[in-house]
């Protein structure tokens, strides 16, 4: 029975993508894969309560024993990353199928279905696995399903940008199959739960070039700052919903394949200052660069660069209070930039423009469209009642229980990013929502001053509530989003016990392999 | 790779290393240029350096894994395992080289040349800083973030 379950988010996407692809109707694509989305998510839920009150559980594919075969393994952390992931990607898909029918897409949608589906596929397997080529296959189902979702009706702007993607891409995954071939050749294993005691057998220098080469491999996946380049350049240019996925799932994906990694692999005492500098600088580069933009779906993915340094910062402690707080964080930010990124597409329907400059002479969008992008956005700076201070709390309690320069550093560049962020997102609200005077911090020709009237900023939203059905569907998913977001941000406590629960487990792996390597029955 | 201790190197190991070592080399080289061609054959390259690596991670050769009746030395036999994972990632490869010879082909059908650009976002970003630095001699002073700008061009 459990076995069954294991085997749902890996099977049931890509069978669904299978049947996606045998030219059914519309309405029917999207019924199936609107239906497996929901089913994975109705599974990682149930994998997590079991998860949660037995222990990890594991299915040994094939039914070959571990150290052969590929085992599939859930504890508290996949299973939890799973649970809210899938949550995410039925949202995404909602908001996609009402995009596409306001928009009348036909030939992208083709692909999309099965596209996506797969891209869920990839993302559920490598959540699962335990074993390392098989993270390696994971990463590649999903990233070849997001090449496809990246370059749909690839004009010219979405081919360029799409190349530079792809190639980053496929070269650290080439990268990623060269560790795997180095670290088969120095242990003769890939399973995860093997290499950990085989690892730390082999001497410091080779082991060290072999974390090192990981967390490159997964840093370019992860975009971790000084390999973030790509990002910012590829995903504002993809479809709104593609972008909005991409960028809740794909780098938390990366994130924690990291703390899985580095975890059981190798496991280390103390703070990680290597990790600990990285991290900084991804939290202070990423939100300056935010700063600096005009473009709102460009900012927004130069956040998502500074905010992986918040995930960094928990694991550059390795210490169970720093590891919930990333795992909080991890959490948060997948729902919270999934909100952020479809309410700014909302925005950039409504007012047709995606830079600032010309967003503040526009009328601007309804209330509503207010409330979906301000409560996220104020929850990724931080702001008290919402879910980001939970996991901002979280981290910075760790980091100043820590108490070493390292630590106390790591602090001060998290409090600096949270300000700045609330900067950035300030300016966003300021010049997407608020009809301003004419004056411009560029000192550019501002927009024609006078404010609308409150008929006309009124209109904008009656459109919306009124418009076609698709519309409808899309804020539909972006409320879906942003309550989840606070949801969240209630069961903060419940949330943060299991956080603390996952982090224990992930420092102290021995059930982990116990039930990998030794459980023969399913 | 493995520890000269309990190993000798044999003259496979060196052809071998040396064969992976320089895949690399050039496919990286190629991966460098402007051209999208080029980097597409660097792909490909970078591909056949790491899937010999993987082959060559299974240690020494011997006969084939399959036994057929009795028993058989273990340490006659050649590691099923790399060669299993080196197809899986050969098939990957092929696979993305199509899909990115495919994109390189679209990206030239689009533009004309198969060269890389730069950001156009980037671009934008300096020349806006550039107007905006140029016609401000009333707000001389709010030089902010001037520098940057210059340094992405």
């Amino acid at each position: 029975m459990t076995g069954f379950l294991l085997a749902v988010p890996v099977l049931l996407p890509a069978l669904g993508a299978g049947v996606v692809l045998l030219r059914l109707p519309r309405p029917a694509a999207r019924g199936v894969s609107t239906l497996v989305l929901a089913a994975v998510a109705a599974d990682a839920a149930a994998l997590l309560v079991l998860a949660d009150t037995r222990g990890p559980q594991a299915l040994h594919v094939g039914g070959w024993p571990a150290p052969l075969g590929v085992p599939l393994v859930a504890d508290r952390l996949s299973a939890l990353l799973l649970t809210v992931s899938a949550l995410v990607a039925l949202a995404v898909l909602v908001f996609a199928i009402g995009q596409g029918t306001a928009e009348e897409r036909r030939r992208s949608a083709e692909v999309f279905h099965p596209a996506y589906l797969l891209l869920v596929t990839g993302v559920s397997l490598a959540f699962l696995t335990g074993d390392l080529f098989n993270l390696f296959v994971a990463f590649e189902v999903m990233l070849a399903a997001s090449y496809v979702l990246i370059t749909l009706n690839a004009g010219e702007s979405r081919t360029r940008s799409g190349m530079t993607y792809t190639v980053v891409s496929m070269t650290s995954s080439l990268l990623f199959l060269t560790l795997v071939a180095l670290v088969y050749a120095a242990t003769g294993t890939v399973n995860l739960a093997q290499l950990g005691p085989r690892l730390a057998e082999l001497p410091d220098g080779l082991r060290g070039a072999l974390a090192l080469l990981l967390l490159v491999v997964l840093g370019i996946k992860t975009a971790i700052v000084p390999l973030h380049f790509w990002l910012p350049d590829s995903y504002p240019t993809a479809p709104a919903p593609i972008t909005a996925v991409f960028a809740a799932l794909l780098t938390k994906v990366g994130v924690y394949a990291l703390l899985r990694t580095q975890t059981l692999l190798f496991p280390r005492t103390g703070v990680w200052t290597l990790l600990a500098c990285v991290a900084i600088a991804a939290m202070v580069v990423g939100i300056l660069g935010a700063v600096a933009q005009d473009d709102l779906n460009r900012l927004l993915s130069f956040t998502l660069v500074s905010h992986i340094g918040y995930m960094l910062f928990g694991l550059a402690l390795f210490d169970t209070r720093g590891l919930t707080g990333t795992v909080l964080y991890v959490v948060h930010h997948i729902v919270v930039q999934a909100a952020l990124f479809l309410a700014a597409a909302l925005v950039v329907r409504r007012t047709g423009t995606a830079a600032l400059h010309r967003m503040a002479e526009r009328p601007p969008p309804g209330a509503l469209l207010v409330v979906l992008f301000s409560l996220p956005a104020l929850s990724l700076a931080g702001v008290p009642p919402f879910s980001g201070f939970v996991a901002k709390l979280a981290l910075l309690r760790a980091g100043v229980a820590e108490a070493g320069p390292a630590a106390y550093a790591l602090t001060a560049a998290a409090l600096l990013t949270s300000l700045l962020t609330l900067y950035a997102m300030t300016r966003v609200v300021t010049s997407a929502f608020m009809a301003r005077p004419a004056r411009s911090a560029r000192g550019e020709a501002p927009g024609p001053p006078e404010p609308p009237s409150p008929a006309e900023a009124a209109r904008p939203s009656a459109r919306v509530r009124g418009g076609p059905p698709g519309s409808r569907l899309m804020i539909g998913a972006a409320v879906a989003m942003t309550a989840t977001g606070l949801a969240v941000a209630a069961c903060a406590g419940p949330l943060a016990r299991l956080g603390d629960r996952a982090a224990h487990d992930l420092l102290d792996p021995r059930q982990y392999r116990s039930v990998v390597l030794h459980e023969e029955d399913r | 790779m493995t520890g000269a201790a309990d190993s000798t190197v044999n003259t496979l190991d060196v052809t071998m290393a040396v064969m992976v070592g320089g895949l690399f080399a050039v496919g990286f080289y190629l991966m460098l240029q402007r051209s999208l061609m080029r980097i597409v054959l660097g792909f490909v390259l970078l591909g056949h350096g790491t899937n010999l690596l993987l082959l060559v991670a299974g240690g020494t050769p011997g006969r084939p894994p399959m036994v057929k009746g009795g028993t058989a030395d273990p340490a006659a036999l050649a590691d099923p395992l790399p060669q299993a994972m080196a197809l899986t990632s050969i098939v990957i490869t092929f696979g993305l080289t199509t899909f990115l010879a495919a994109l390189a082909y679209r990206s030239w059908r689009l533009t004309g040349h198969d060269e890389v650009r730069d950001d156009v976002e980037d671009r934008r970003i300096g020349t806006a800083r550039e107007r905006a630095g140029a016609d401000t001699e009333t707000a001389a002073g709010k030089g902010d973030g001037d520098d940057t700008a210059g340094a992405e061009r």
